[in-house]
């Protein structure tokens, strides 16, 4: 099964590989999110909801729902 | 003397635009807005070498020229009208050291537009601290435009700033990439429909789903070229997002190193308590409860110095000035009204202070964060948090805040239910309340009348987020949810910065809501000194022959005939009329013409009672004591007891008493219908609570 930025763990980090949906705002790719960039996850809100990321340097937080359309690899910690 | 040079600021936001701007033209600044919607907008005039001007023009934050807010859509019609008269000679591209790759994104779109461009890397000061240095030549000749390294912290680099914008002709115009790589067989047929046109300038008419108006009707048969499907057009969208990305890397790359093992992280040390899943919460709420306090403890002192201030003045205006009717305005009318508008600045300033430093700090960001995920059970957004903390200073700028709210439905909710939080315009009636019918007292260290303050800040906020997810419930509208947030640096909060603010709000208060309390006053005051008929008229001899045969002192003899003639006076006729409607509440006839008056502004509120108790009042006393005196006619007994009392907080907590507010939300959601809604709602909500208030606790 594919990974998506709603997988990653507190502290992990993973490279994005594509977005699958017409529906992530362009604003997303525009703040950074874009096939090939690394992606760390910083903090996460009760129930994983809001995810507060770190894409390409920027400081983002986004919503599960949207997350889940960013298809993503892990990378191994170490 | 030579053309004033006209210049745009545009940036991200976060990136201390506003900060430059402050640099750039001090308090020569004028905030207004563009001609139609509420978008705040700021210019200014800075003073360059030479003698010459530049008119600088602080456009909204953004973060690329694809619209998706209001706000993000005056950038765009700005750049694409050359016939505006705001229209730049020049640009200047604010970029923060941190983010400069993403700040580019924008910086190469402007470009393309073939605008000159300035590009001012802002916050320097943090280079050696984050482990960042940069290769300034090979930048600018990468980037095609002039470089200033800027930090208004240190107050360096704004000099240079204003040298290249004198000299802006000498900045190349040439875009720095080739966007239409992207589709080149599709933009080619572009440029050849229109070979007047620039062909990036065609594509953002056709992708941008804004309004352009008037200025791009011309290219009306541009809707011609959108031969390719929406979802065609957001891939290419996106291409084009990714192609300059990658002109971007390949520039940085070179441009600039960063060495990570010099690099402080400070913020990830703060994050991990201010967005921790307790912490984070319970810092939240002493920073909430710190306000609160504050404000109550803080601004009383400079408030019982301006309502003592008041009243001496008014009495030594009545010694001062020959008698007459002309005396009796000032002192009766203008002054006590003058006083219930200046009475509000410490608390307004107070309020504007706390929330200008939690903006500038990033603090903001985290309580967006924090509250996402609660505030969307109730079908609110985590940006709802800053419209409706700023609604406890006032509704208007909280509305006008929900432009970033991607969501409308969202939106809409929030719109609706900003005025239940407590806007400052309460505050002074809840103060006055409070003061009479709470005792005083403390526990654990708060006093009593500051815990039932904060009790009405968190009622008006439970009834905001309740009437939020019934709203939820009851508006069918479907929409797709975006919500991406920034989560800016920690930053200081600059001085500066934080005082223009706090002007800047206060005056527009004071010259704003001023205006109308002024005016009422003096109508107030007019209403209350003259009457129709015999009754009032006469009211001298109907009193004195009434009392002739009892023992009465002169002077309680004249407190009768003044308050015989308000009672029969214009505005005592009014007040009757309305009694019966309000006497189940509780209130007299003098509360009913000070909550009739306070529908245009519920501060009016304390004002009206300030006119009506000092007309034929002859001592020198404050408001409040007027107010403690006051009788009720029916039950006998203080006027203001705790049940009347905590009717009328209540009646204020929910009523939709705000005529202003009222035209925002008509022109926000461009119909009347959410507005009179408001309107009828909230008052219907407010009788009843207040009615059941009274009856219970009497």
């Amino acid at each position: 099964m594919e990974l998506t930025l709603a997988d990653l763990n507190k502290g992990e980090k993973g490279i994005i590989k594509e977005i699958s949906s017409d529906q992530v705002p362009l604003k997303l790719l525009e703040m950074g999110c874009l096939p090939g960039n690394e992606v760390e996850l910083l903090q996460l809100a009760p129930f994983k909801d809001p995810m507060y990321l770190n894409i390409n340097g920027s400081h983002l937080a986004i919503r599960l729902e949207i997350a889940k359309m960013v298809i993503i690899e892990k990378i191994s910690n170490g | 003397m030579a053309k004033q040079i006209n210049v745009a600021l545009i940036g991200n936001p976060n990136t201390g635009k506003t900060s430059v701007f402050n640099a750039l033209t001090g308090l020569n600044q004028k905030v207004g807005n563009y001609p139609g919607i509420t978008v705040e907008k700021k210019q200014g005039i800075c003073k360059l070498p030479r003698g010459v001007k530049a008119h600088i023009l602080d456009l909204p934050g953004t973060y690329s020229l694809n619209a998706s807010s209001i706000d993000e859509s005056v950038v765009i019609e700005l750049l694409l009208n050359k016939n505006d008269k705001d229209f730049p000679d020049v640009a200047i591209l604010i970029s923060d050291v941190e983010n400069l790759k993403r700040n580019l994104l924008l910086f190469t779109q402007i470009k393309d537009l073939e605008i000159p461009v300035i590009l001012a890397i802002n916050m320097s000061d943090r280079m050696n601290y984050k482990g960042i240095s940069l290769d300034i030549p090979y930048l600018e000749e990468k980037l095609r435009t002039k470089i200033a390294l800027v930090s208004t912290r240190r107050n360096s680099g704004i000099q240079e700033l204003k040298d290249l914008i004198l000299s802006y002709k000498t900045i190349p115009t040439t875009p720095c990439l080739d966007s239409s790589a992207i589709d080149q067989e599709y933009f080619d047929r572009l440029s050849k429909a229109f070979p007047n046109q620039l062909v990036y300038k065609l594509w953002l008419v056709i992708t941008q789903d804004v309004n352009f108006g008037k200025t791009e009707r011309k290219e009306a048969s541009i809707e011609s070229f959108k031969t390719k499907s929406k979802s065609d057009l957001k891939r290419l969208q996106q291409k084009e997002t990714i192609k300059r990305y990658q002109f971007i890397n390949n520039t940085l790359k070179v441009g600039q190193t960063i060495d990570a093992s010099k690099a402080k992280d400070l913020r990830s040390r703060f994050d991990r308590v201010l967005t921790h899943k307790f912490w984070g919460y319970a810092i939240f709420a002493i920073i909430l409860l710190t306000i609160f306090q504050a404000i109550y403890d803080w601004a009383e002192y400079p408030m019982d110095l301006i309502d003592r201030s008041f009243a001496s003045l008014s009495e030594w205006t009545k010694m001062t000035l020959p008698e007459g009717a002309f005396t009796n305005l000032i002192a009766e009318g203008i002054i006590p009204g003058l006083g219930g508008i200046v009475i509000f600045i410490p608390q307004i300033a107070f309020l504007f202070l706390f929330i200008a430093v939690l903006e500038e700090s990033g603090y903001m960001s985290r309580v967006v964060f924090l509250m996402d995920r609660v505030m969307r059970r109730f079908g609110l957004s985590g940006k709802s948090v800053v419209p409706l903390i700023s609604g406890t200073a006032c509704a208007i700028p909280a509305i006008m805040a929900t432009r970033n709210i991607e969501n409308w439905k969202e939106r809409l909710i929030t719109i609706l239910v900003t005025p239940f939080t407590t806007c400052s315009a309460r505050l002074p009636v809840y103060l006055i309340i409070i003061a009479l019918v709470i005792p005083e007292g403390r526990i654990i260290g708060l006093s009593y009348q500051a815990l039932t303050l904060m009790l009405l800040y968190l009622i008006g906020f439970g009834i905001a987020v309740f009437s939020a997810w019934l709203l939820n419930k009851v508006l069918k509208i479907r929409t797709k949810t975006y919500f991406v947030i920034e989560m800016p640096n920690y930053k200081l909060p600059l001085f500066k910065n934080v005082v223009i603010t706090v002007i800047e709000k206060t005056k527009s208060f004071v010259f704003g809501a001023g205006k109308i309390i002024l005016a009422i006053s003096i109508i107030l005051w007019f209403l209350a000194s003259y009457g129709p008929g015999d009754q009032f008229n006469k009211a001298e001899e109907l009193v004195t022959s009434e009392y002739a045969t009892q023992n009465i002192s002169e002077e309680d003899l004249h407190t009768k005939i003044a308050s015989h003639k308000l009672e029969h006076s214009f505005i005592g006729i009014t007040g009757r009329a309305i009694e019966p409607v309000i006497r189940p509440l509780g209130y007299d006839w003098k509360i009913g013409i000070a909550l009739l008056s306070s529908f245009a502004a519920r501060e009016v509120f304390v004002g009206t009672l300030a006119t009506i108790y000092s007309v034929g009042s002859d001592e020198e006393e404050t408001i409040k004591n007027r107010m403690a005196g006051e009788v009720n006619p029916i039950l006998g007994g203080p006027l203001f007891n705790f049940a009347s009392g905590i009717s009328l907080l209540l009646f204020y907590a929910f009523a939709m008493q705000c005529m202003s507010t009222l035209a925002i939300v008509k022109r926000e959601t461009n119909s009347w219908k959410w507005p009179i809604l408001q309107l009828v709602i909230m008052t219907a909500f407010a009788y009843i609570v207040a009615l059941i208030a009274f009856q219970f606790l009497k």
